[in-house]
């Protein structure tokens, strides 16, 4: 890497200042930081800070509606930091699948913060709900836009922390309990993550992810990428609660405020799966391919344990946490296949799952305010107090299920298709008995919860907009999804093949195969 | 010197291995700071071990002399440190309220959030 003396380093500097338009790349993440920082010091007005936030979150969702047009009309963007080129500066890509990612998170997160309007009283707001939010938001839309792989380590840190002060909100037992698990665990996965790094850098001596992809085919034959790839495997495995390594998220899902368990059940999940493609599916292909096998074992037994999980819960948090984990197996499942169609499978499902675990918790929040407890056993008689209640949640736990016309339905599809087509009849049937026991499961709790008569009165409540307009603006996003999925499905494609051929990636970060 | 070095990385790994299974949540917080050194110590070996040309250039110079240490791993590890080291702040804190609430920092008796006989599904209504 060093030049030689007297070598001419002007290839590896930026000479021409960087074009404003590319700046939309890094303004996710420094608008989010920087109101951050702004509601950190208006702590003593906290009334302030749900304005902040909510304006933010929606300027958010309009700055990554244009990154996502930018990336359609001119392929992946790329800005450097510090005039450094790659691969010796830190480079920010984003390409089809991040800009995908990073707009469904920041519309989950407006509308969290909406919902969070009447969920987070006073002492969480002085507690700085919207601030860990914002942090939270600016490292979720760091792992989505960066092209260097420390970076992605460091932007895991900065959500992971957001995460661990927004789960211990209220400083209850069952909080610090869930936090314990949560905490301990998820910090082992990013130090696993972090070892893969130190290897990954060992071999490779880069760090920029256009530079792997470029380097990756001509060490094959020396290089243990094997080993670095079970090492990677692992530890986003392990964030996304895969099945041998998911036991935290039941743990600790169900403890906190519900609007925090959305924003996690949406986001956090699917920002390991996120990273699993990026690397396994972009950066080491023929390393997959060796591992498909375990993959696809591993996806199975989650989509099945999941749904079995989900079964036997009474309380409707805790059910959700274990459908949350079946998502996961399925969206692993379209990753062992690792076709177009099975890639392009989990990219829609995950884009899917940030909108319907998010919509799926929030309307248990509602299900226990209208119904006073979270636990099966006491709800009840859900429908005959508020009807249109009742409908929303009939679409969203079909949507959940994967029955036609909501959005769970097309990724589902696909990614039975792709099983098929690669003669994986097992795989296919995992995921057709997971989505069978997910409608028993969830067949349940609308009878139970809303069919029964409640088990004993209680007050009516009357839901306000600040949680209606959530719930019904997920709900139509997901019946819109599934009735017309055209739009989406032809962009998830375009993100998939993108991810097979990172030829478009690559050459955004080095545009004429600049400095070696 | 690396192989040196790898054993001591190994020996760290296992340490801290150690430390983590145990049922103590102490224990568990001691296993992470140790876990969080011997990864450390892992991205340093794996950016070339020199102990003689430090990663500086001299006057005159716009390039590393042949043979410097190589300074990446160094940044890398910095920020590594602290990472780490504020999530074991952040950890240690939780642990302590975690033993004041919950009275105990055996992680088998640690069961607030998931109670060891929750109430059973309703069967029929």
């Amino acid at each position: 890497m060093a030049a030689p003396i007297g070598t001419d380093l002007s290839a590896a500097f930026l000479t021409a200042p960087v074009p404003p338009s590319n700046w939309l790349v890094i303004l996710p993440v420094v608008h989010c930081i920087v109101l951050g920082a702004l509601m950190l010091m208006l702590r003593a007005h906290v009334r302030l800070h749900a304005l902040i936030a909510v304006l933010g979150l929606a300027a958010l969702v309009l700055v990554d509606a244009v990154l996502l047009k930018r990336v359609i009309d001119d392929g992946p963007v790329t800005m450097v930091m510090g005039r450094w080129l790659p691969p010796f500066g830190i480079a920010f890509t984003v390409d089809l699948f991040g800009a995908l990612m990073a707009l469904a998170a920041a519309i989950a997160a407006l509308v969290s913060s909406l919902y969070a309007l009447t969920d987070i009283d006073a002492g969480g707001r002085r507690f700085g709900f919207f601030p860990f939010l914002m942090l939270l938001m600016a490292g979720v839309s760091g792992v989505f836009l960066t092209g260097d792989i420390f970076n992605l380590y460091v932007w895991f840190e900065v959500l992971l922390i957001s995460s661990f002060g927004l789960l211990i909100l209220g400083s209850e037992r069952e909080q610090i309990d869930g936090a314990m698990k949560y905490a301990v665990l998820n910090l082992i996965g990013t130090t696993l993550f972090l070892i893969a790094v130190g290897y990954l850098y060992a071999i490779f001596g880069t760090l920029n992810m256009a530079d792997i992809a470029l380097k990756a085919a001509g060490l094959r034959d020396t290089a243990p990428l094997m080993t670095l790839a079970a090492l990677f495997l692992f530890a986003f495995a392990m964030k996304a609660a895969a099945f041998p390594v998911n036991f935290w998220l039941p743990a600790s899902y169900h403890t906190p405020r519900i609007v925090v368990s959305a924003l996690f059940a949406g986001l956090l999940t699917k920002v390991g799966i996120y990273a699993l493609i990026r690397v396994v599916v972009m950066l080491l292909p023929v390393e997959r391919e060796a591992l498909s096998l375990m993959i696809a074992l591993v996806g199975a037994a989650t989509v099945l344990m999941g749904a079995l999980g989900a079964l036997a819960q009474t309380d409707i948090r805790r059910m959700l946490g274990y459908v949350v984990i079946s998502g996961i197996g399925n969206m692993l499942a379209g990753i062992a296949i690792g076709t177009p169609g099975g890639v392009s499978g989990s990219v829609f499902y995950a884009l899917h799952s940030v909108m319907l675990m998010m919509a799926l918790y929030l309307l248990a929040g509602q299900a226990a305010r209208l119904g006073g407890s979270f636990q099966l056993s006491a709800l009840g008689g859900l429908y005959r107090e508020c009807g249109w209640f009742a409908a929303v949640s009939l679409i969203l736990f079909l949507a959940a299920c994967g029955l036609p016309p909501f959005s769970g339905f097309w990724p589902k599809v696909i990614l039975v298709k792709a099983a098929l087509d690669i003669g994986a009849w097992w795989l296919a049937a995992a995921l057709l008995a997971g989505g069978f026991l997910t409608t028993i499961c969830f067949g349940r709790v609308f009878l139970l919860a809303y069919w029964r008569p409640a088990p004993a009165p209680v007050e009516a409540v009357a839901i306000g907009w600040q949680s209606a307009l959530p719930l019904l603006a997920l709900t139509a996003l997901v019946t819109g999804f599934g009735i017309a999925p055209e739009p989406l499905l032809s962009l998830v494609q375009a993100a998939a093949g993108s991810l097979a051929d990172p030829g478009a990636y690559i050459h955004s970060v080095f545009p004429e195969g600049a400095a070696q | 010197m690396e192989p040196l070095f790898a054993i001591l990385v190994g020996l760290f790994f296992s340490a801290a291995i150690y430390l983590l299974l145990s049922k103590f949540s102490i224990r568990i917080m001691l296993g992470i700071a140790i876990l969080g050194n011997a990864v450390n110590l892992l991205l340093f070996t794996a950016g070339r071990l020199t102990r003689e040309v430090p990663p500086i250039i001299p006057a005159g110079l716009d390039a590393l002399p042949a043979g410097a240490a190589n300074p990446l791993p160094q940044a890398l590890i910095l920020t590594a440190i602290v990472i780490s080291f504020s999530f074991l702040a952040f950890l240690l804190v939780l642990t302590y309220r975690a033993y004041q609430d919950i009275g105990t920092d055996n992680t088998d008796e640690m069961r607030v959030a998931e109670p060891d006989d929750p109430p059973l599904p309703p069967v029929g209504y």
